[in-house]
C-alpha cells in the first residue's frame, strides 16, 4: 500500500537501520520492506561547526567562502521558506575580519565563521528585534542579550532574525505578524512553530545553527516538523536576559542545529550562569562537546546498560500511528544500541497541558503589560490615557496574543486565582515528581516531540484548541522545567520528518547529547536534507 | 545604593531620564536581579520595628496600568512579607501632654518606586520621568492605635527616627524618601468593630498630617451627629494645604483588583536565622533605647527628648560625654548656645566645624578653671564657626584664667588706687559701687581674672579699715 503511491524520491529518504529489526510486529512490512529496498547510503550528519573551524584554521577554506556559500543558498531559498525577518548586511565583513585574524593569528573563538540565525524574540543592538508583533515593529534594543553577547564572544556570525508567532505564541509560526514560514520539506506545510524561522533556516541550510526559544515545545516541535536536531536545555541553564518574555518561569533558550554535535556546541557557548537573569543556574558547565566522537570510535553497542523509559501515554490515542510506528523505531535501534528499553507511565501528563496553558497565559498577560505605547512600539493618536492604551494594544498585538491575554487576566482576577492558576501551580509540583520519579528509575524517557508531522498551512489557524492540543509531548517537560533532546527519527508517508524527544535529569544535557549523538551516527540510511536543497547535495 | 533590581544609582534632583537603563525602563528582555542590600535594609528595619522576620518570603507583581509605571506592574510583596507583627515605642512631646505609646506594627514589605509624570504648562500632555522608578521602598502598615491627629504625626516622626538612626533611608519627606498615606475612620464609644475607612493622601509634612487628620475626624463626627453616616464612604481624600480640608479624590477604591502572582523571574527571599541575628547583633542603638539611657542619666524629658530626637545630635552628645562625663553640662551646651548658633546659621550639627572632643575640651577648662565660662562661650563661637582647638585659641589669644591670689591683689589694689572717689562712696554706705570695682578688674585682667577670687579680695580691700 505504501510503496506502491510513493514517489521515488521520497522513498530515498526512509531510514535504513543497519541491522535487521528484532520488533517486526510493531513495524508494518511495507515500510520495512522499503526500508529494506534502500541501497543508496547517505552521509551521516556531521557537525558542520567542527568542519568550518578545521577548514578555516587549516587555511583550506576561508570564513568569506563559507558565508558565501550559505547567503547563497539563503537568497535561492528564502523566497520559499520566508524565515527570515532581517538578514544582517554585514556578514561578508565579519567573516572577512575573522580571516584577517586567522591570518595574523589571533584568537578568534570556537564559533569563528559560523552563521547563526537568531528568533526575533531575542534581543539584538544592531539589528530589529520585534518578536514577530506589530506592536514592536522596527524595535531596535540598545542591548544584545546574553545569549547573542556570548555568540559573538565565541566569532559567531548572526545572519540574521527569524520569524516566529508573535511573542512566541503559537505552534506554526503562522502567528507572525509579518509573514508565514514554509516547511522546507513541503512549501504548503508549516514549519511548526513557535521557533518555525530558525527549524526552518537550518533545515533549509541557510544558516549553520540557530537560537530559538522554547516555554512548552517551541523549539523541539519545529525541530521534529523540519527534520533537525533540537535542544532545550533546563530551565536556568541559558540566561534569558535579553529574551522577549512570554512565560517567565517557563521559558528557555534553545538550540538547533542539522546534527546534535553542532546543537551541543552551540550550547555550550551561550550556557552558563549570567548575574543579569536570577533565573540563571550558577552550577558549573562541563564540557559536553569533547564526547561527540566519530562513529568509527564506538563500540558496538555503545549504549549498553543505558535505561530507557518510553512514556506510555504519549503512544496513545490522538497520535498518529505513523509517529508512533517511527518511534518504535527509534525505540528498537535504541536497543540494538544496548539500551534498556522500557514502558513508565507518567499518570499526570494529561494534566500538564491544561496546566500548561493557565500559567503561561497568566505569566503572559503580566508579561506583556510593558507593551501600552507608552515608551516605545506603536503608539495610537490619542488625547486620553485609557484609549490610548487600548487603541496601542488592539492594534499592535495579534488575535492569538490577545486570546491569552484575556485568558491569563482571567485566571489572575480576585475570585479565580484558586480555582486557576494556584490549582496549575499544584499540578505543576506534581508533574515534576512524576518526572523526578520516572527518571530515578530510568537514564532518559522518550516519547515523540509531536502527536504527528507537520500538517497543512491554515489546517489549524482557525481551531486554536487543536492547536493547542498539538502541545502535549512537549510541556510537560518545560513544566518540570527539564532538559529534551529532539532529533530526527523517520518519516511518515508523505516523505515529511519525525522527531524523538529525549527527556533528561535537570541540568544532565551531558547525557542526552552522548546518547542523542550515539543514536543520529548509528543510524544509517537516513538523509535529513529536505528536498528543496537536496540536489545541492546529492551524493 | 542602587535601584531595587537593577544597577542604576539614583539621587534626588537629577536630569529627567538620566537614571535609567533597560531594566527600570521595562524595556523588552529585561530581568529585575535583587539588589542585596535591600534585603539587609529590610531586615534591620523589621528587627527595630521588633517584627517577626518571615525566613521564607518572595516577591509579587501587583499589575495595574500606568504610564509611570513602565512594566504595567510594580515588583512588591502580597501575601508573605517580609516581617509583620511588631510593635513601636515612644514618648509624646510634653507639649502634647507628654506620655509614653506603644503602637502595633502590621507588616514590612519591600518594593520598587513608580516614576513621575511632568505635567506641562498648558495641561495638553504628560511627560514621563523614569529616574524613581525602581527606586527600592520599604512599606509599613501600622495598626489602628493612634487616635489623634498628633499621635499619628508622632508615629510618623519616630518611624522618621528610626530609618535615621539605622541608616536605611535619610527620611526624607520633601524629596520623597518618606510618604505617609493615613486612614482615619470614627466609632461611638463602646463600639468594637471600626467604622468606614476614608484614606488621605498628599501629607507632605507631620504637621499637615496631624492637621488632616484632626480636621477628618471632625468632619466624619459631624456627619455622624447629623445622623449622615452613611456618607462617611470608602474613599481616597486629599489634603488640600491651602483650604485646610480634605476633598474627595477619587471613590469606590474597593473595586482594584491587581492581580497579584508570584514574581517568576526573581527567586524566593531566604533568610538564615544567623543572619538576621548577625543584623540584630550589630543594629545601632535605637532612639528608644537612647531616650530612655538618656532618662536613667538624669536627664529631663525635655532635654531627652530633644538630644535623641535627631541621631547626629544624639551622637554628638554620646561622643561629648565619653571624653568629660558631665552629663548635665554637655546638654545645656548643646541645647543651649549650639542649637542657637545652628538655628541661626541654619546649620546641622555635622556641619559646624565644632567637633564633640573639642566641646568637651571646652567643658574640662571650665570645670578646671583654666577658663571663665564667659571666655568659653566666646571660643564656643569661634570653635563652630571657625574649627579649631580649645587648646590653641587659649593659647593664641592668651585666655587662661588668672588664679592666682596675689596677682589678682595687685590688680584690685591698682583700680582701687585709681579710683578714690568711688572708694569713698563706697566707704560712705553705696556698697553696690562693689560692681563697679569688680568691673573695673575683669577690664584690667582682660576679662581673665577668676571672677569668685576676684570678689573675695575685693570685698576684703574694700571693707578694710586703716
Ligand atoms: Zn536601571
Amino acid at each position: 500500500m505504501l510503496s506502491s503511491v510513493q514517489n521515488p524520491r521520497i522513498l530515498l529518504l526512509h531510514c535504513r537501520w543497519s541491522k535487521p529489526l528484532h520488533h517486526h510486529r510493531h513495524y508494518p512490512k511495507a515500510i520495512h520492506a522499503a526500508a529494506q529496498a534502500q541501497a543508496v547510503s547517505t552521509s551521516l550528519p556531521t557537525s558542520q561547526i567542527q568542519i568550518i573551524q578545521k577548514s578555516i584554521h587549516s587555511r583550506e577554506k576561508t570564513a568569506r567562502q563559507f558565508a558565501e556559500e550559505f547567503l547563497n543558498r539563503l537568497r535561492l531559498t528564502e523566497p520559499h521558506v520566508k524565515s527570515f525577518l532581517h538578514v544582517s548586511e554585514t556578514v561578508l565583513n565579519e567573516a572577512d575580519e575573522i580571516d584577517r585574524k586567522i591570518d595574523q593569528n589571533e584568537d578568534v573563538g570556537p564559533l569563528a565563521g559560523v552563521l547563526v540565525a537568531v528568533k526575533d524574540n531575542i534581543c539584538t543592538a544592531d539589528m530589529p528585534s520585534t518578536a514577530g508583533s506589530k506592536i514592536l515593529e522596527n524595535y531596535r534594543p540598545p542591548f544584545d542579550a546574553t545569549a547573542v553577547k556570548k555568540l559573538k564572544e565565541s566569532g559567531a556570525i548572526i545572519v540574521g532574525k527569524t520569524n516566529l508567532d508573535e511573542f512566541g505564541m503559537g505552534s506554526t509560526t503562522e502567528g507572525s505578524a509579518y509573514q508565514v514560514t514554509s516547511n522546507p520539506w513541503n512549501l504548503e506545510c508549516v514549519p511548526g512553530g513557535s521557533s518555525g524561522g530558525s527549524a526552518a533556516a537550518v533545515s533549509a541550510r541557510q544558516c549553520v545553527v540557530s537560537l530559538g526559544s522554547d516555554t512548552g515545545g517551541s523549539v523541539r516541535q519545529p525541530a521534529s516538523f523540519c527534520g533537525v536536531v533540537g535542544l532545550k536545555p533546563t530551565y536556568g541553564r541559558v540566561s534569558r536576559y535579553g529574551l522577549v518574555a512570554y512565560a517567565s518561569s517557563l521559558d528557555v533558550i534553545g538550540c538547533f542545529g542539522s546534527s546534535v554535535a553542532d546543537a551541543g556546541i552551540l550550547l555550550q557557548s551561550v550556557c552558563g550562569h549570567d548575574k543579569l537573569d536570577a533565573t540563571s543556574s550558577k552550577r558549573e558547565v562541563i564540557d559536553f562537546t569533547s564526547q561527540f566522537l566519530a562513529k568509527d570510535y564506538l563500540e558496538s553497542q555503545p549504549l549498553k546498560g543505558l535505561r530507557v523509559g518510553v512514556i506510555r501515554e504519549t503512544l496513545g490515542d490522538g497520535v498518529d500511528q505513523e509517529v508512533v510506528l517511527s518511534i518504535r523505531g527509534a525505540i528498537s535501534h535504541m536497543e540494538e544500541l544496548g539500551c534498556t528499553v522500557t514502558e513508565v507511565s507518567l499518570p499526570s501528563f494529561s494534566l500538564g497541558l491544561p496546566a500548561y496553558y493557565v500559567l503561561a497565559s497568566s505569566e503572559s498577560s503580566s508579561n506583556l503589560s510593558r507593551y501600552d505605547g507608552v515608551r516605545y512600539g506603536n503608539q495610537i493618536v490619542s488625547d486620553e490615557l485609557s484609549s490610548l492604551y487600548g487603541g496601542s494594544r488592539a492594534n499592535g498585538l495579534g488575535p492569538e496574543v490577545k486570546r491569552r491575554i484575556l485568558m491569563g487576566t482571567y485566571a489572575l482576577s480576585a475570585g479565580y486565582y484558586d480555582a486557576y492558576y494556584k490549582r496549575a501551580q499544584q499540578v505543576r509540583t506534581v508533574v515534576q515528581k512524576s518526572f523526578k520519579a520516572a527518571l530515578d528509575e530510568h537514564d532518559i524517557l522518550i516519547s515523540p516531540a509531536a502527536p504527528s508531522a507537520a500538517y497543512k498551512i491554515g489546517e489549524k489557524k482557525n481551531d486554536p484548541l487543536a492547536m493547542y492540543a498539538g502541545d502535549i509531548m512537549t510541556v510537560n517537560v518545560n513544566l518540570a522545567g527539564l532538559p529534551a533532546l529532539v532529533l530526527p527519527c523517520g518519516f511518515v508517508q508523505n516523505g515529511l520528518p519525525v522527531g524523538v524527544q529525549m527527556i533528561g535529569g535537570a541540568f544532565d544535557e551531558e547525557k542526552l547529547l552522548r546518547v542523542g549523538h550515539i543514536f543520529e551516527q548509528t543510524l544509517q540510511g537516513c538523509s535529513f536534507i529536505p528536498p528543496l536543497i537536496a540536489d545541492e547535495f546529492k551524493c | 545604593m542602587t535601584k531595587a533590581f537593577c544597577s542604576c544609582a539614583y539621587s534626588y534632583g537629577s536630569q529627567p531620564n538620566s537614571c535609567v537603563c533597560p531594566v527600570c525602563m521595562g524595556l523588552p528582555g529585561a530581568l529585575p536581579v535583587l539588589n542585596s542590600k535591600v534585603i539587609e535594609y529590610a531586615v534591620m528595619l523589621g528587627v527595630a520595628l521588633n517584627c517577626k522576620l518571615s525566613l521564607n518570603s518572595k516577591f509579587d507583581r501587583k499589575q495595574y496600568f500606568y504610564p509611570d509605571l513602565p512594566k504595567g506592574y510594580q515588583i512588591s510583596q502580597f501575601d508573605v512579607p517580609i516581617a509583620t507583627n511588631g510593635f513601636i515605642d515612644l514618648d509624646l512631646p510634653l507639649e502634647f501632654g507628654g506620655g509614653h505609646r506603644r503602637f502595633g506594627i502590621t507588616r514590612v514589605h519591600m518594593e520598587e518606586d513608580a516614576g513621575k509624570l511632568l505635567h506641562t504648562g498648558t495641561g495638553s500632555y504628560s511627560q514621563v520621568d523614569l529616574n524613581r522608578a525602581g527606586v527600592p521602598l520599604l512599606e509599613i502598615v501600622s495598626e489602628p492605635d493612634m487616635r489623634t491627629g498628633i499621635e499619628a504625626a508622632e508615629y510618623a516622626a519616630e518611624l522618621q527616627r528610626v530609618v535615621r538612626y539605622l541608616g536605611v533611608s535619610n527620611g526624607n519627606m520633601q524629596e520623597g524618601s518618606l510618604r505617609c498615606d493615613v486612614n482615619v475612620s470614627i466609632r461611638p464609644i463602646g463600639q468594637l468593630e471600626f467604622g468606614t475607612k476614608v484614606e488621605i493622601k498628599n501629607l507632605n509634612s507631620f504637621s499637615a498630617m496631624s492637621r488632616a487628620i484632626d480636621f477628618e475626624i471632625a468632619r466624619q463626627a459631624a456627619l455622624y451627629n447629623q445622623g449622615q453616616s452613611e456618607e462617611i464612604v470608602q474613599e481616597t481624600r486629599l489634603w488640600e494645604e491651602g483650604a485646610q480640608k480634605t476633598v474627595t479624590m477619587r471613590k469606590k477604591e474597593g473595586l482594584a483588583d491587581y492581580r497579584y502572582f508570584p514574581e517568576p523571574d526573581l527567586p524566593d527571599v531566604i533568610l538564615k536565622e544567623e543572619y538576621v541575628n548577625g543584623i540584630r547583633d550589630s543594629l545601632p542603638e535605637l532612639p528608644e533605647m537612647k531616650r530612655r539611657r538618656y532618662e536613667e542619666m538624669g536627664l529631663s524629658m525635655q532635654d531627652v527628648l530633644f538630644l535623641a530626637n535627631d541621631v547626629n545630635v544624639a551622637d554628638f552628645f554620646d561622643a561629648t560625654i565619653a571624653n568629660v562625663p558631665d552629663i548635665k553640662l554637655a546638654a545645656n551646651w548643646i541645647m543651649g548656645d549650639i542649637a542657637a548658633y545652628m538655628k541661626n546659621e541654619k546649620l546641622s550639627i555635622n556641619e559646624i566645624k565644632l567637633s564633640p572632643q573639642e566641646l568637651s575640651e571646652l567643658i574640662a577648662s571650665i570645670k578646671s578653671a583654666t577658663i571663665s565660662g564667659k571666655i568659653g562661650k566666646e571660643i564656643l563661637l569661634e570653635l563652630m564657626a571657625k574649627g579649631g582647638t580649645v587648646k590653641g585659641l587659649i593659647k593664641e589669644k592668651d585666655l587662661v584664667q588668672i588664679v592666682d591670689p596675689v596677682e589678682i591683689e595687685k590688680i584690685v589694689d591698682k583700680v582701687i588706687a585709681n579710683n578714690p572717689k568711688q572708694l569713698e562712696q563706697y566707704r560712705g554706705g553705696k556698697t553696690k559701687l562693689q560692681g563697679f570695682f569688680a568691673g573695673q578688674v575683669m577690664k584690667e585682667s582682660k576679662g581673665k581674672a577668676n571672677p569668685g577670687l576676684v570678689n573675695k579680695i575685693l570685698l576684703e580691700k574694700l571693707n578694710a579699715t586703716n
